[in-house]
């Protein structure tokens, strides 16, 4: 049974991740979400020590504050004219290090362990079962990840256009009258609430990999935006099948397997991608010189 | 007090600029800043209705930013923008946007046809979906443009004066009144520029009002109905033969310009038997 709970858990955070990952890749702002990864650390640590428990609701709460306040903060520093990486590591190292002191100071209060922030424990996923009304629900980080996937599918989905335009051409965006600002804030918010939801599973660290490796196999293997979110989730869910199946025939982190099996993935599209792939390409291109040498002798 | 002020800048506004409230752009004190030295400095004008308009300056003038200061996409520190007599947020389907090409990524993963239906997403409001009426549009302005056949091609496999039809595509779709278009003419061979003020000229004719920024002297005699000359400040608004001189233009560009001269006369020859204003 471990073996189910693992696998959903890890597909419903790739299929989150991969979602929203898409435009961070698109709009070039993929740091972003190591930023949101990252800082969202001190949101859930005084959400533990505010409400003593791992509640679920808050933690998400102050997770999408703390998201927030940091694409907030990084904007702003951006505006006045600090180069965008330079503002991008100042905010997330910034807040992160405040997470970590808190983690440090109050760790015994809220049970909280570093290294499981940093690293993820899915392979316990099933341990925390939600329990209502005596009912065995299944684990809390299914109904968790569900529940994420549920809100950026239907927000995606209702709001299509705008994220497509927005992202493609910001400035026809705010022409025509969409509220670029607020599909940033709304996106940035999204993100946030991927973040938290994977953290508990596959750790702050390794939650990036997942935002980003899959869009960009799926950016290598298609040219149409909505074929690229469908791409994006397959790459992270087939990660995901064989980096559980790798963890267990090595006993190794089963998080870790699974962001290497996404770079592997990453890395056959890129070499094999039909439109793009390095040894495609390359292959194509001695073809057509051998095409080009033959015809050249028949003229002879 | 408040409201007698009020009253007093509205009456002044009007007495100032008459035909405001009918003039499809009409900027009155705009002054733009990225960082500390404005860009705009206090730039007034009032563009009359079915006119091509050519903005004329040189590199880093403010003539991009004039635009997107226009359409409200950047903060200006002072000034008005009255589109057809209201703040151009009231107007939006009003206008028509063709951004300089560049600042799109072209390896963004969608197709010509997709990238032309975007044009239509402002009229759709926030739920709905461009569908099978959008989509006629969309191809009818691609082949309006000439580009029918690359509907399905991937944006970043087109040439760059194809990718300027593609944006232009985008704009007629808009079914706009007032256009704003940054150099459409950038990068494109001679039948694609054409083809390009061959519409502007059919727009023209519709009544449509489309201020083009433009970098070709040469041709600037033969395109426009009235120039506007920027150079941070406004140097220079009017019909083409008055503003267009070498005087006017020395002035925009600051003396750097030696060869004017053969390119008025060129283009003075040229327009002779074509446009006349
Ligand atoms: N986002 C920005 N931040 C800071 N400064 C900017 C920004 N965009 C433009 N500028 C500056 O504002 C000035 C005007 O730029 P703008 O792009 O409007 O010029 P332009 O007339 O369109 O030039 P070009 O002919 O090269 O397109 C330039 O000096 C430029 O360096
Ligand atoms: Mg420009």
């Amino acid at each position: 049974m471990s073996d189910f709970w693992i696998l959903l858990t890890g597909s419903l955070v790739a299929a989150c991740c991969g979602i929203v990952g898409v435009f961070l890749v698109l709009r070039k702002m993929a740091m972003i979400g190591d930023a949101i990864s990252h800082s969202v650390m001190p949101g859930i640590v005084i959400a533990f020590l505010l409400s003593g428990s791992r509640d679920s609701m808050l933690m998400m709460s102050a997770a999408l504050l703390f998201g927030l306040i940091t694409t907030f903060l990084i904007g702003l520093m951006q505006r006045t004219g600090i180069q965008s990486d330079a503002s991008i590591g100042v905010v997330f190292t910034a807040l992160f290090a405040i997470g970590v002191i808190l983690v440090s100071l109050f760790a015994r209060q809220v049970h909280l362990d570093q290294d499981a922030i940093l690293y993820g424990e899915i392979a316990f996923v099933h341990w925390n079962i939600w329990e209502l009304g005596g009912v065995n629900m299944g684990p809390k980080a299914v109904w968790l990840l569900g529940f994420t996937l549920v809100v950026i599918i239907a927000v995606i989905s209702l709001f299509y256009k705008q994220f497509k335009l927005a992202s493609f051409d910001p400035a026809l965006a705010a022409a025509v009258g969409i509220p670029v600002a607020f599909f940033h804030y709304l996106l940035m918010g999204l993100v946030s609430m991927a973040t938290v939801s994977s953290f508990e599973s596959v750790g702050a660290i390794l939650v990036v990999g997942l935002l980003i490796i899959p869009p960009s196999t799926a950016y290598l293997l298609t040219d149409r935006l909505g074929v690229m979110l469908g791409l994006s989730v397959a790459v992270g869910v087939a990660g995901t099948f064989l980096g559980y199946g790798a963890s267990v025939l090595l006993d190794a982190s089963i998080a870790g397997c699974m962001v290497v099996a996404v770079a592997v993935l990453f890395a056959a599209a890129f070499l094999f991608s039909p439109s793009q792939g390095l040894v495609v390409t390359k292959l194509r291109q001695r073809r057509l010189a051998a095409q080009a040498a033959i015809a050249s002798v028949q003229k002879q | 007090m408040k409201t007698l002020d009020k009253l007093h800048q509205h009456g002044a506004g009007g007495v100032k600029a008459p035909s405001g409230a009918t003039s499809p752009l009409s900027v009155s004190g705009l002054s733009v800043a990225y960082q500390k030295k404005p860009v705009l400095r206090d730039v007034t004008f009032e563009v009359n209705e079915g006119e091509l308009i050519g903005v004329i300056g040189p590199n880093g003038a403010g003539k991009s930013t004039m635009m997107k200061a226009a359409l409200g996409l950047i903060p200006s520190i002072s000034g008005e923008v009255l589109v057809y007599g209201k703040p151009c947020s009231e107007q939006r389907r009003l206008i028509g946007y063709v951004p300089q090409r560049e600042s799109v990524d072209w390896d963004f993963p969608t197709n010509a046809l997709d990238v032309v239906l975007m044009g239509t997403y402002g009229r759709l409001g926030w739920i709905r979906r461009p569908g099978a009426k959008e989509k006629a549009e969309a191809m009818e302005c691609l082949r309006k443009v000439g580009m029918a056949d690359y509907a399905d091609r991937q944006i970043s496999q087109l040439s760059g004066g194809q990718q300027q039809r593609v944006f232009l595509a985008r704009a007629l779709v808009q079914n706009a009144k007032l256009y704003f278009m940054d150099e459409p003419f950038a990068g494109v061979d001679a039948a694609t520029e054409k083809a390009i003020i061959t519409l502007l000229q059919e727009l023209k004719k519709n009544g449509k009002t489309v201020i083009v920024v433009h970098h070709d002297l040469a041709t600037v005699q033969q395109y426009f109905d009235s120039v506007l000359l920027l150079n941070v400040e406004l140097k220079g608004f009017g019909p083409t033969s008055r503003v267009f001189t070498q005087d006017m233009l020395q002035h925009t560009y600051g003396g750097r310009l030696a060869f004017l001269d053969h390119t008025i006369a060129a283009g003075a020859t040229e327009a002779h038997g074509g446009v006349s204003l």
